[in-house]
């Protein structure tokens, strides 16, 4: 039981990260971006081109994969997702799928469909056993919650103490009262934006292991970054993080208790939430974003 | 409002293509099987205009209601009857009693939250209909149904001449049904609803119970879509519930114009040709290119692509 918590744990995040630029892009420009899960895909694949082909150490290689899904993620947030900020959510939705499609199709196409393996160093494999076999932790899970743990505390210090922080939560509060305000809100949110697609990237590269990594990627978690987000809020950092805890646990659990219904006790569950709560759990005032 | 000359052109213009749709399989025998599959698939579409065109709705979930109507109709087919029109029936009415429970999950919340949840609906039916495995045949698909013959007399053939013009037949009559409801009053309601909630429900619109009649007739046709392309293809796979269907007819829909009840059917013609094209030359990577296109409306504009001439 306490395995189950402790993988629960683990995973739930592994889903902050790769969620939480799109909580913070969505909160700031109203921008449904579907392609998000992309950015982790990508961020994946190069820690298995950099660890394998160009044989790169397994921690240089995911803080590369971080830098270059960030900068892949600047470069398109210039010259693609820009003009769509003031669009309909339609047209967000059509231009963000299009992207996910056409990532899969590509990667499907230079890599191929097979499932890749990332090699993990003798240090990071194995598992030790505390009290008597009732919590078995695995290294790996356990570098991930620490990494993930000292970014949640990372990112809320930059969001609370740092003038870029304020900013950027003025940004996200009221835009237009932001920008007359004399903040650059446009630059702000290429920031976040690269920032994000690099914690995804960053996501996608530690998760490769856990969650699995095929050209099918985008899709098949483009649900669980969407419920982090619809269910979390898009006002803070602890909303996202108590959200994806919350769907990591019930997946986990769901999965080993039933595993008849495989993913079906998720769905549901959420389901049920939203009809409850419609703007998510952790939103502020229900402004109905 | 229509003036009276553009109503006969429209049922003239109309007319001509359907009636030049009714030739073709008996013309052309080997585009039959097409001509019945895209009959289908324009239902579908239309479906949607009425849940997205109509009342604003932004779907990802809508293949959630043709995968229950192609379910209900192949399972009945298989297990019950073989009589064609009484399983498109059971497909309507499954699929309509669906979204009428699904219309509870729509009425409130963002479209983030519609879109999600949208997603999760189509998802957890897939989930399901994976692990029932025993009823609906699981990844294998649902396969052994023998459709009889039609109103007891015209058997299908495996050419599909007559599956063509069942298919088509249920399409324009969905065609007709669907235009006498957005042109009614109640469908001028449905619009103040798309444009403004706020103000509709200020003039007396009961917004809720507009959305949800609009959700339930859109998943009751796209149940009809489902059965059709179930009865007529004799085979039910798993990937009617897929991401990629919904996408697919959110393309059709945006192709063709939203919001515009020949939008969804002239944009299903316009797909399925593109992808017979397209997929002759590279049959493996149809995503790519259609993604490519998604990311084109996106960008450009529906407006633009759909209707050049608004250009000038």
């Amino acid at each position: 039981m306490p395995t189950l918590v402790f993988d629960g744990i683990a995973y739930g995040m592994l889903l902050f990260i790769l969620a939480v630029g799109l909580s913070v892009t969505l909160g700031l420009m109203n921008f449904i971006n579907l392609a998000h899960g992309a950015f982790a895909m990508l961020g994946g694949y190069l820690t298995v081109a950099f660890t394998q082909r160009l044989g790169v150490p397994f921690v240089p290689a995911i803080l590369l994969a971080f830098l270059a899904t960030g900068l892949v993620g600047a470069v398109l947030e210039r010259l693609l997702y820009r003009p769509m900020y003031q669009r309909s959510h339609l047209d967000q939705v059509l231009f963000s799928i299009g992207l996910v499609f056409m990532s899969v199709a590509a990667t499907d196409w230079l890599v191929g469909s097979q499932q890749q393996n990332v090699h993990l160093p003798a240090w990071l494999q194995g598992r030790s056993e505390f009290g008597g076999g009732s919590l078995g932790m695995g290294h790996y899970r356990l570098f991930i919650i620490v990494v993930c743990a000292l970014l949640v505390l990372g990112l809320q210090a930059i969001l609370s103490k740092t003038r870029f922080g304020a900013r950027l939560r003025a940004s996200v509060d009221d835009a237009r009262v932001a920008a007359g305000l004399g903040i650059d809100v446009n630059r702000v949110f290429s920031l976040t934006f690269a920032v994000g697609s690099g914690l995804a990237g960053l996501g996608g590269a530690l998760g490769a292991e856990v969650l699995g990594l095929d050209p099918g990627f985008p899709l098949k978690f483009l649900v669980y970054f969407l419920i982090v987000v619809a269910v979390g809020g898009t006002s803070s950092v602890t909303g996202p993080l108590l959200a994806a805890l919350l769907l990591g646990l019930a997946d986990v659990g769901g999965k080993y208790f039933i595993p008849k219904l495989g993913a079906f006790i998720v769905y549901a569950l959420i389901i049920a939430l939203l009809l409850w709560r419609p703007n998510g759990l952790f939103s502020r005032g229900g402004s109905g974003r | 409002m229509l003036l009276a000359t553009d109503r006969s052109r429209e049922r003239l213009i109309v007319g001509f293509l359907f009636a030049l749709a009714f030739v073709v399989p008996w013309l052309m025998p080997s585009r039959a099987l097409f001509i019945a599959e895209t009959a289908g698939v324009a239902l579908f579409a239309l479906s949607l205009d009425l849940v997205l065109g109509y009342a604003g709705i932004v779907s990802l979930g809508h293949a959630a209601f043709f995968g229950v109507g192609a379910y209900a109709a192949g399972l009945f087919a298989r297990f019950v009857m073989p009589d064609p029109l009484t399983g498109l029936a059971v497909g309507i009415v499954v699929a309509a009693l669906a979204g009428l429970v699904c219309s509870l999950t729509i009425l409130r919340g963002s479209d983030l939250t519609r879109i999600m949840v949208t997603l999760a609906v189509s998802l957890l039916l897939y989930e399901l209909a994976n692990r029932f495995d025993a009823i609906t045949g699981g990844a294998d698909g649902l396969q052994g149904m023998s459709m009889g013959p039609l109103l007891g007399r015209f058997e299908f053939d495996l050419q599909g001449q007559v599956p063509a013009t069942y298919a088509l037949v249920v399409l324009f009559l969905a065609l007709l049904l669907v235009r006498r409801v957005v042109r009614s009053p109640l469908g001028a309601t449905l619009l103040a609803v798309r444009d403004n909630p706020l103000r509709a429900a200020a003039v007396g619109i009961p917004v809720a119970s507009r959305l949800a009649f609009a959700y339930v007739f859109g998943a009751a046709l796209a149940g009809a879509a489902g059965a059709l392309v179930a009865q007529t293809s004799g085979f039910v796979s798993l990937e009617v519930f897929s991401i990629e269907r919904s996408a697919d007819v959110l393309l059709m829909l945006v192709i063709g114009g939203a919001g515009w009840v020949y939008g969804g059917v002239l944009g299903a013609v316009a797909f399925k040709v593109l992808n017979e094209l397209i997929a002759g030359i590279t049959p493996q990577y149809w995503t790519f290119w259609m993604g490519l296109f998604l990311l084109a409306i996106g960008l450009l504009g529906r407006e633009r692509i759909l209707r050049p001439w608004t250009l000038w």
